[in-house]
């Protein structure tokens, strides 16, 4: 009998993933095995994970390696995004445990479900090959059903779940089937090799199959960055999950989305790109409005911030518009802020809520700023870098971003851009004038901020002020990153 | 000399930020005396600044280190002043201090945050004025925004919140156009050869009309609204009202700067011929603001939304003189900038002493105040004449300069309407003055109303003796800042026009390299001819 030969096969450029997948097996076993009903240990443990993770991740910066036959690589464009993922997860970990407490939901399983989905996640930067990009794509979203309607007692966090579940599978469906069509059309799905049989086409965008796989990739992907016209779920997920994870889903799996999608259009459909880019300069503008335009009228700050988070993948997809070097570049560094300024922002959302997700208006945000200055002040510090104010990170973020339109001769879209960012400015000081210019309507009742927290506030206000008085060193980062090829 | 002065001047501001923030916020007296030292020291600082400034067209201070570098993009910390925006950081370290002292007992809620708001906003001012890089001069122009949009929002009277939210969105607006241009602007370079955001090196570059044309309406629109200028003033009336006094005097003095100096520095030497084109235009609604602002700040019941309307009329008169494209309409110009900044911000810390007396500002709640207050009648009377114009003191300088230039440039006709302005100012002026100070002294909450203190008259003091120094001796001031005015009158001229075409000056060539100066020689005789008091104003 002939043995089946095993190709070799070169671990180390998915050696975060492994070291990751393996910890939260691990986890979910102490879980199980040692009693007790606090949990936070099982957070510390996942943090410091996370940090190992990021430094194994880091390690890999440099030279790309390839490996399983070249359905992974572990080049900078994946690194830079893994780091975005291992923030956002890290950040997420350390805000959790005291929400979780709060709203007695604190189950083990919580943190081996946050690294599962940075493992998701992870492949979907690194998968040089379809099929391991919706492997990716499935680990990361199967877990966060979970999560989404973790909090089992809470109804609305039950409607999180189930509502992205539906539509999460309904679009993962839609990817599949893009990814089958463009199978069919270049007999592969290897990325590189996809490249090789469309340049070979006469004229691909006439290759019906080919672009209707190519637009219904584009469909899955917008999902999961939550771009109009699919963003429909996002409001509902955001404002009923557990708030940590609300917080996760609007940095991580949109960055991801963006991630692959960026992979895939760049490297395998470059040839395609005066199509894909007249696609995605109306998603860009239909989803920066209607995010923008639905977010003025919201009280509930996590809805409030759900449409925003349309809005901001809505300004990346500026940037993925242009596709040129300054704007995708541009993408990198506003994935990574965005993780600092938004999830920081949900940090004090969770320290202002109180029991069973209430007191989670803008009003609600009545007088914080002269009670709990330095709160306010980081808060502050969030909310200008999200409206895209300078000296903040949101603000060269998307100066990159409309620069590559403008660049690349959209100047229409820049204009469209830098309007609605103008838009969003006033919900953005609606918060502000709760928390300064209006006095509280009842007593304030004040939980104390857990160090985990504070750390993460810490980290979050650096992470959205220091880019922006120093962007070079993170810029020329993502620039190295965006060299794909 | 230190090379670092201009930095120096800049951020010592965010030093006593940082000062302030380890001072507990119950001991208000320690805030209040940090918070004046700091600007205090920071004026003495810029002091070397103005002594050690060499009259020419050149940059001076400069320092110029890299700053971002990524992607096609390539930001410098590259600042430096001219004749130009000399004075007007003078003018900003000179009057913060008076504006921190306004405050001494009008803020006793917040002093902390108070404070450290107002000295953030001096670094993002002074910024702004010595950035010469397109991309820092739009952080600072940006950053000032903040500090301004709390004080109004926090401190500020019944309205606060529209009037702040309305600042800061209807500025917000015009800016993010003015970054698209602006980014527009560099790719143009790129194409030229440039290699960075550096501002001086963008004069040389000739853009074809068309795209000069829609650049210059994108930054013109930014610096229209900060100006501002008919009809996109209607956020100043709400926020002067609604701001504490240091905030008005501060937006009056200092910010509305930034949008007539945005035009001397960048719209006008970027797009000259799209400046040109668009002359008409300007004028003519600055005129309309001259006239329109001056029309409703007469039937203004509440004294400083007068005074707002007034400024908007005042810089109208700005916009004029800066259109004229010649030596005297820029000169007005510039000269108007300050005066206005003196005796508005002047003005509005008069509204501040009386509104901390009796907490009202309506004209009908007043009468009679002279003689009750005398003190505080002549220094009111003096800052009310300077408002207006009056020979002898520095409005009259600046506004007889700006309607000379314009009269002799293309917009004769524009000054023959704007000349009526002048008469209406003193109409709304000083029938303001007339119903708040004089008449009969019956309300019975002014009988006993104190006259000014010692800290309030050595606010005024200074203020008053500028007033006098401007209007009867403007030399200096005029000297220091001609050179960098005839270069940018070199550098606008339109494709194909010499010297010979531009509208003639008192006989002598405008702009011309060897007539450098020739500003200060033409003042001069303008000045001593019209000195004469039988002129009718």
């Amino acid at each position: 009998m002939d043995m089946i030969t095993i190709p070799a096969v070169n671990l180390s450029p998915i050696l975060p993933e492994i070291f990751l997948s393996v910890l939260a097996m691990a986890l979910l076993l102490i879980n199980v095995f040692v009693p007790g009903k606090q949990k936070s240990y099982l957070g510390y443990i996942s943090f410091i994970g996370v940090v190992v993770a990021g430094v194994l991740a880091c390690a890999g910066w440099g030279t790309p390696v390839e490996s399983f036959s070249g359905s992974v690589i572990q080049d900078n464009f994946a690194t830079f995004f893994k780091i975005i993922f291992l923030v956002s997860a890290g950040l997420v970990i350390l805000i959790a445990d005291q929400y979780m407490e709060r709203e007695e939901c604190n189950h083990g399983e919580l943190y081996p479900l946050i690294l599962f989905t940075v493992v998701g996640m992870m492949l979907m930067a690194a998968g040089t090959d379809l099929m391991t990009i919706f492997l990716g794509l499935e680990v990361m979203s199967v877990s966060l059903y979970v999560l989404a309607g973790f909090n089992r007692a809470n109804l609305k966090s039950n409607e999180a779940g189930l509502k992205y579940f539906l539509l999460g599978a309904f679009s993962t469906g839609f990817l599949l089937y893009g990814m089958a069509l463009t199978y069919g059309a270049t007999g592969t799905t290897r990325i590189a090799k996809i490249a090789t049989a469309v340049g070979q086409m006469s004229v691909p965008s006439t290759n019906i199959m080919l672009v209707a796989g190519m637009l219904l990739m584009l469909t899955g992907f917008a999902f999961k960055m939550a771009a109009a016209p699919f963003h429909m779920w996002t409001p509902d997920v955001y404002e009923g999950a557990p708030t940590p994870m609300t917080a996760f889903m609007s940095a991580g799996p949109k960055a991801a989305g963006f991630a692959a999608a960026l992979r895939v259009f760049l490297v395998a459909l470059p040839t395609l790109q005066v199509e894909w880019s007249q696609v995605l300069w109306v998603l860009a503008v239909l989803t920066m409005t209607i995010g923008n335009i639905t977010a003025l009228r919201q009280d509930n700050i996590k809805r409030m911030l759900a449409y925003s988070s349309i809005a901001h993948a809505g300004y990346a997809l500026v940037g993925f518009a242009a596709g040129n070097s300054t704007g995708t570049a541009g993408i990198l560094f506003y994935m990574l802020s965005y993780a600092f300024m938004n999830i920081g922002a949900f940090a004090v959302i969770i320290l202002i809520g109180k029991k069973g997700e209430t007191n989670g208006n803008v009003m609600d945000f009545a007088g914080l700023g002269f009670r709990h200055p330095v709160l306010a002040v980081a808060m502050s510090v969030f909310l200008f870098s999200l409206a895209g104010m300078p000296p903040t990170a949101g603000f060269i973020g998307k100066f990159y971003l409309f620069s590559g339109a403008v660049q690349k001769g959209y100047v229409g879209l820049a204009i469209i851009g830098v309007l609605n960012s103008a838009a969003s400015v006033y919900y953005y000081l609606r918060v502000m004038v709760y928390m300064y210019m209006k006095e509280p309507t009842e007593d304030f009742e004040w939980t104390q901020v857990s160090a985990p927290i504070a750390l993460s506030l810490l980290i979050s206000v650096a992470g959205s002020l220091i880019p922006g008085i120093v962007p070079s060193f993170i810029l020329q980062y993502a620039e190295q990153a965006i060299k794909l090829i | 000399m230190s090379n670092h002065l201009l930095s120096l001047t800049t951020f010592l501001p965010i030093l006593g930020v940082l000062l302030l923030l380890f001072i507990p916020k119950d001991s208000k007296g320690v805030l209040r005396g940090v918070a004046l030292t700091v600007t205090v020291v920071t004026f003495l600082v810029s002091l070397p600044i103005l002594t050690g400034f060499q009259t020419n067209a050149d940059f001076q201070f400069t320092e110029n280190v890299p700053w971002i570098a990524a992607g096609p993009f390539a930001m410098r910390y590259n600042v430096g002043i001219d004749g130009i925006s000399l004075w007007l950081v003078i003018l900003t370290t000179f009057i913060m201090p008076l504006a921190v002292l306004s405050t001494w007992t009008a803020v006793e809620e917040k002093v902390k945050e108070y404070m450290i708001c107002l000295l953030l906003l001096e670094t993002g001012m002074l910024g702004a004025f010595i950035s010469l890089d397109l991309f820092l001069f739009y952080i600072f122009w940006e950053v000032m925004l903040i500090p301004m949009y709390f004080i109004i929002g926090i401190w500020g009277g019944k309205n606060k919140i529209y009037a702040a939210v309305k600042f800061f969105i209807y500025t917000m607006v015009g800016s993010l156009l003015m970054l698209v241009a602006l980014i527009f602007l560099y790719f143009k370079g790129l194409e030229a050869g440039f290699t960075n955001f550096g501002l001086v090196q963008f004069f040389d570059l000739r853009l074809d009309p068309a795209t000069q044309t829609w650049l210059f309406l994108a930054f013109a629109l930014a610096f229209a609204i900060k100006v501002p200028m008919f009809p996109l003033h209607t956020w100043l009336p709400d926020a002067h009202t609604e701001a504490p006094t240091a905030g008005s005097v501060i937006l009056a003095a200092i910010m509305l700067k930034m949008g007539t100096y945005g035009y001397v520095r960048f719209a006008l030497p970027l797009f000259p011929d799209a400046a040109h084109r668009f002359t008409p235009l300007i004028a003519t609604l600055a005129v309309i603001g001259i006239i329109y602002a001056a029309l409703v700040a007469m039937v203004q019941e509440d004294v400083k939304k007068l005074v707002a309307y007034s400024s908007v009329a005042h810089l109208g008169f700005v916009m004029l003189g800066i259109f004229a494209f010649n030596t005297q309409g820029i000169t007005g110009g510039m000269l108007q900038m300050l005066n206005h900044g003196v005796s508005t911000g002047a003005l509005f810390l008069i509204v501040g002493f009386i509104y901390e007396r009796r907490h009202t500002r309506l004209i009908t709640d007043f009468g009679g105040l002279s003689k009750q207050m005398p003190i505080f009648a002549t220094v009111f009377m003096i800052v009310t004449l300077s408002s207006i114009g009056l020979p002898g003191t520095n409005g009259f300088v600046g506004e007889f300069l700006v309607l000379v230039g314009s009269f002799e440039s293309e917009l004769r006709w524009w000054t023959v309407i704007a000349s009526s302005g002048v008469i209406l100012s003193a109409v709304y002026m000083l029938w303001m003055f007339q119903r708040v100070m004089f008449g009969e002294l019956d309300n019975p909450k002014n009988q006993k109303l104190a006259d000014l203190n010692a800290r309030e008259i050595a606010i005024m003091v200074p203020l008053i003796a500028l007033i006098f120094i401007m209007g009867v001796y403007p030399n200096p001031f005029i000297e220091k800042m001609d050179p960098a005015i005839q270069k940018l009158i070199a550098r606008t001229k339109p494709v194909g026009q010499t010297a010979q075409q531009m509208p003639a000056m008192q006989g002598l060539p405008a702009g011309h390299p060897a007539m450098s100066g020739s500003a200060a020689t033409s003042v001069e005789q303008a000045v001593p001819a019209v000195a004469n008091p039988n002129e009718v104003k």
